[in-house]
This record gives C-alpha cells, structure tokens and sequence, in this order.
C-alpha cells in the first residue's frame, strides 16, 4: 500500500520546470529528448521512490543525468548549446529570451548547472549540491559567480518589459 | 524554498516561456512511449456524457474502473494509484473502444458491452455479483433480492446493495439495473438522477 499520487500529477505538477531546466541547460533542440526520457525513467522508478522524497529534487537529479548522456551521445560537450549561434539574437517570436539563453549557454557547466537549479528549479542550494556534486557553499559560489556573469552580459534585463 | 532575490528571479522571467500545447504534446509522447515500455499499468481519460462526466481507466487486462464526476478525479485516480499502481497517466489510446461503445450506448445503438475488463478492485461475494449483473439484459430491472437469490444467497440482499453501490464499473457492469422491490429505483453511484436517466434510456422505467 502506498499513498504516492498518481505519477499524471506528477507530470502536471512538474511538467514545466523540468522543461524550462532542460531548454537551459541544452538547448532547446534536445530539451525535449531530455523530458521525455527524464519523465519515462522517473515513471519506472516511480514505485520505488520513498513517499517523503522531494519529488521536484529527484527530477532534476534524473533530468541532470540525461541531459549529460545526450550531450555525450550528440558529442557536444564542448559546445553545449550549438544551435544557439546561429539563431538571430533578441527575443524569438514566442517572446524567447535568445540573448539571456546564448549567455547562459556559454557559462561554464558548474556555474550553468548551479545557476538552473537553483534560480529556474527553486532547488535549495544543499540539492543543488547533491545533483552536481560538491559542498553547498561550493554550489552557492558557483551560483553566484553564474549570475555575476549574466549581470554583465545581460545588464538591463530585470527592468525589461515582457514582449 | 529559494534564497535568490526577487531581480535574479526575473532575469530568467523570460527565457522560456512554456505553452501548454507543447506541454500537451510532449504529455502525449511520453504517454506513447510509456505504453511502448508496458510502464503504463493504468491509463486514464475522461469522456461527457448525458449523465455527466465519466473516468475510464483501464490496465493492460482491460477496463477497470468507471467513475462518475460525484466521486472526484484526483479521490478516485488517487485511489487507483493506492489499490493498483502510482503509475497512472492520462493516455486515451488505450481507451478508445470503451469510448466509442459508451457513446454508442448513449446513442442507443448499442445495448451490451463488448470489452475486455479488470475485475482486480472487486473480490469474493462482490465480484460475484458483478459477475451475475449482465444476466440483466438491456431494458429490464431486477429487484436486490432477485440478484441474491441468483447468486445463491436469497438473504444476501444487503450485501447485494453493497456490491452494486461499489463496483468498480458502473454502467458497463448493469447495477442501475437492480432496483428496489418497491419498484422505487434506489440509490446508485452516479446519483438517482443518472439511474433514472439510464434506465429511461433503455426504455425500462
């Protein structure tokens, strides 16, 4: 007997983050690769996962392991978002923050990973810590050394208007 | 939950915005591919009906649960994932036939169901009866009473009234079917209005 939700909340409930988290830290060529499979091997494991597990944690600790397998197996490790260049920079049609994106895709990995989890999956930095590795204070300067970055090369964003 | 202030949050207000058809279309992808996989060991959907909205949930054995709009979604989805498997997803595929003959029914074009179904939430005297309700063809009723002698236990008319007020699969397992002796139709699941509404339907009252 378990009192797990049934796994369709899950996905309505957690759906989108773990979009967003793929589309920053891919690309959003491969994002959707990295949901489904995410999603499918969360349902498999599923049953097994403790009832006070924090669900949004354990999708983002699978969610980080497939996006590293598909940028093993596309062989892009060294240019983690290659589709980016070649998009024209500013806002897509959908109102896509192309700028903020390419900027995000050129931090190093550490940084993008713990910047993503953190601010885009609400993830306290001692998760963090436990997806990518290492100390949460480690994680937290990670983050903080990723948004100091993106301040530079991104400095009037927080004031901008939607659309 | 978070320590970031409220200017970083916004920083990625707009990187990716998600709509929800593409949400909807990756929903249905994994759906696909979970069935592909045999991960999905309930699928669900929903469908309108005169008598409201119904859930169909199904397993790979076959039909194993209808409910009624009364009984909640998330109550009865919730209980699914406890009594059978958390993992439930939306996947209207596998729901398809069951479906089409419903909505036949309510067209009045079709008067059995023909579907393979899961009696795996009912058990012992229960299941019996369930067993025993499709002898009530289309059109006619049967008092609880008649049902408890069928099954082989004429004094089991209470215990009757339990089964029919529990199974798992109204409508396609006939318990609007049995009414009272009194010839007053009597509880049901999805309200007396939808027995009343069913058993019209089928020309029966």
């Amino acid at each position: 007997m378990t009192d797990k939700q049934p796994f369709d909340m899950v996905v309505a409930r957690h759906g989108a983050s773990v979009l967003r988290v793929c589309r920053a830290v891919l690309g959003s060529v491969d994002a959707d690769d990295a949901w489904s499979e995410t999603f499918l091997s969360a349902l498999k494991a599923y049953p097994e996962l403790p009832a006070d597990a924090n669900v949004q944690a354990w999708l983002v600790t699978i969610a980080h392991r497939k996006a590293i397998d598909i940028t093993r197996a596309t062989a892009r490790a060294a240019v983690p978002m290659a589709e980016i260049p070649d998009l024209p920079s500013g806002r897509s049609t959908d109102h896509r923050d192309l700028d903020l994106a390419k900027s995000l895709a050129e931090l190093p990995d550490k940084q993008r990973h713990a910047v993503v989890y953190h601010y885009l999956a609400g993830l306290p930095y001692h998760d963090v810590a436990a997806v990518i590795g290492g100390s949460a204070d480690a994680a937290r300067r990670a983050a903080a050394d990723g948004i100091a970055t993106l301040r530079k090369t991104h400095p009037g964003d927080a004031g901008r208007t939607k659309g | 939950m978070t320590t970031s202030n409220h200017r970083d949050d916004e920083l990625f207000a707009n990187l990716s915005p998600i709509g929800d058809t593409e949400l909807q279309a990756l929903r249905d992808r994994l759906a696909a591919r979970a069935e592909a996989a045999e991960l999905l060991d309930v699928a669900y959907r929903t469908i309108d009906t005169p008598v409201g909205t119904l859930l169909l949930a199904a397993t790979p054995l076959g039909l194993v649960r209808i409910a009624y709009d009364r009984e909640g979604l998330d109550t009865v989805l919730s209980s699914l994932a406890a009594k059978l498997s958390p993992r439930i997803l939306n996947s209207p595929k596998r729901l398809e036939t069951a479906a089409r003959q419903i909505e036949e029914y309510f067209a009045r074009r079709r008067d059995q169901f023909d579907l393979p179904l899961d009696f795996s939430l009912s058990t012992g005297f229960r299941r019996l009866v369930l067993d025993a309700l499709p002898d009530i063809g289309y059109g006619h009723t049967a008092s609880y009473g008649a049902v408890a002698a069928a099954v082989g236990n004429p004094r089991a008319v209470r215990a009757v009234g339990t089964a029919c007020a529990t199974n798992p699969l109204p409508l396609v397992v006939p318990c609007h079917r049995v009414v009272r002796s009194s010839g007053v139709i009597g509880p049901y699941l999805g309200g007396p209005d939808a027995k009343k509404l069913l058993l019209n339907l089928e020309g029966a009252a």
